[in-house]
């Protein structure tokens, strides 16, 4: 769907004015170079399927264990939440909740929420539900930090590797094919079209034709 | 662009931080709520600056015990190994995998520092009423915040090596009291990016007029 709207940059706020984009084409803010929107080229349909596929390998990537190891005869696992849950064990609750957070609840959430905004936006109008589950997103976005505990665990079985015999278990596969799929998802996912069929706040549908600039509610 | 420079503000409108939608404020004082998404409407985020300093400040507090901490303690029936940030990158360089080593170096001692003065620089800039390379500050901006979570690194390394490494009474590795303040200094760096408002670098040089403080 094309459309052109007016927007002020998030990070300069200056006003302009986006013109129809088309597919695989951006826009960048013409005073500080900040993105201002894409279009996205593939089929509406992608993000749906990569989503499903994300939340089937997620759950591979947080139940099945990402690594063993074996050391004269002892043997050792553990998965995502077995990580935060041993630093609980450990005493440190507080990095044990931030683990959990930023490893586990923030994916999980963000490709929950995507999945049920995804079939919600289907409809038109778009609930206003749905609105609020987009806004969260954002939030949840900044906290999902599945690459960087990639990473972490690389680190790590790189420093174990030297006292025992380190192997990549399953839950890895899964935990690899979720990296690669949620920078897909958001590569796809058109937030701008969403926002554009969604409900308003007073429950009424505004015309296409309405001005960028609509009448300002009071207080709720 | 041919249309004359103005921001939403200098027009008299505002922008949804969620939705991004522009749309007339209810006032000058109070903007209202986004017609569209609901959220709160602000010309700028209230209190900005303060929290921002605030919350850097915390973090560069923080930032010295989580050096000088231990984050890992190795327990062995010889006795115990205390282990700081640098102490993980040294004994990752030495155990020959210096690319490794220099990967934690960067996320875990200088993304943090490096986002404590780019913080400080934005904040003391945007104070003095700097109009100067407003294009580069705010491209300063986004990568502390695109950049902010690779920080994380280190609290993932330690808990999988806490995780992994629980082979009593042969090994075992336990958290130090380093890895909370690491963690601290991490999670307000990062909520001093969020809280600092990037539209503040361009106020000095496109001041508005409505009554409501920055």
């Amino acid at each position: 769907m094309k459309f052109s709207e007016s927007v002020a940059c998030p990070d300069c706020d200056l006003l302009q004015h986006i013109p129809p984009l088309d597919p695989g084409r951006k826009a960048a803010c013409a005073r500080c170079g900040r993105l201002l929107a894409k279009q996205p080229s593939g089929s509406r349909d992608l993000p749906l399927a990569l989503t499903v596929t994300a939340a089937i390998a997620l759950i591979i990537a947080d139940t099945l264990p990402l690594m063993d190891l074996h050391v004269v005869g002892r043997f050792a696992s553990t998965t995502i939440p077995g990580g935060a849950y041993e630093m609980w064990l450990q005493g440190q609750l507080l990095v044990s909740v931030l683990v959990l957070f930023c490893a586990v609840i923030a994916p999980a959430g963000y490709v929950l929420f995507m999945l049920v905004l995804l079939l919600a936006a289907r409809r038109t109008p778009v609930p206003h539900w749905a609105a609020e589950m987009l806004r969260w997103l954002g939030h949840l976005q900044v906290w999902s930090m599945l690459e960087v505990v990639m990473l972490g665990v690389l680190v790590a079985l790189t420093k174990i590797a030297q006292l025992a015999t380190v192997d990549p278990g399953i839950g890895m596969y899964g935990f690899g094919a979720t990296i690669l799929l949620i920078p897909a998802i958001m590569t796809n996912f058109d937030r701008r079209e969403v926002w554009q069929k969604v409900a308003w706040g007073d429950g009424e549908m505004p015309s296409r034709a309405a001005p960028a600039a609509p009448v300002a509610r009071g207080r709720k | 662009m041919t249309a004359p420079a103005i921001t939403a503000a200098q027009a008299g409108l505002v922008s949804c931080e969620s939705c991004h939608l522009v749309s007339r404020p209810a006032g000058a004082e109070e903007p209202g709520f986004c017609p569209r998404c609901g959220e709160e409407l602000e010309f700028r985020r209230r209190g900005s600056i303060e929290a921002t300093w605030a919350l850097a400040s915390a973090a560069a507090i923080c930032y010295i015990p989580a050096n000088l901490l231990p984050v890992l303690n190795t327990i062995t029936p010889q006795g115990s190994d205390a282990d700081t940030i640098m102490g993980g990158v040294i004994f990752l360089y030495t155990s020959g995998s210096w690319p490794l080593a220099l990967m934690v170096l960067i996320a875990s001692v200088m993304i943090p520092l490096g986002k404590l003065v780019s913080i400080a620089y934005l904040l003391i800039t945007v104070q003095s009423g700097s109009v100067k390379s407003s294009r580069e500050r705010t491209r300063l901006y986004r990568i502390v915040v695109f950049i902010g979570r690779w920080s994380m690194l280190d609290v993932f390394v330690d808990t999988f090596t806490v995780a992994l490494v629980q082979l009593q009474p042969l090994m075992s590795v336990q958290p130090g009291l380093g890895v909370l303040f690491f963690a601290a200094v991490v999670v307000l760096t990062m909520l001093a990016a969020e809280s600092f408002d990037a539209r503040l670098i361009w106020d000095s040089a496109n001041p508005y007029e409505p009554a409501h403080g920055k």
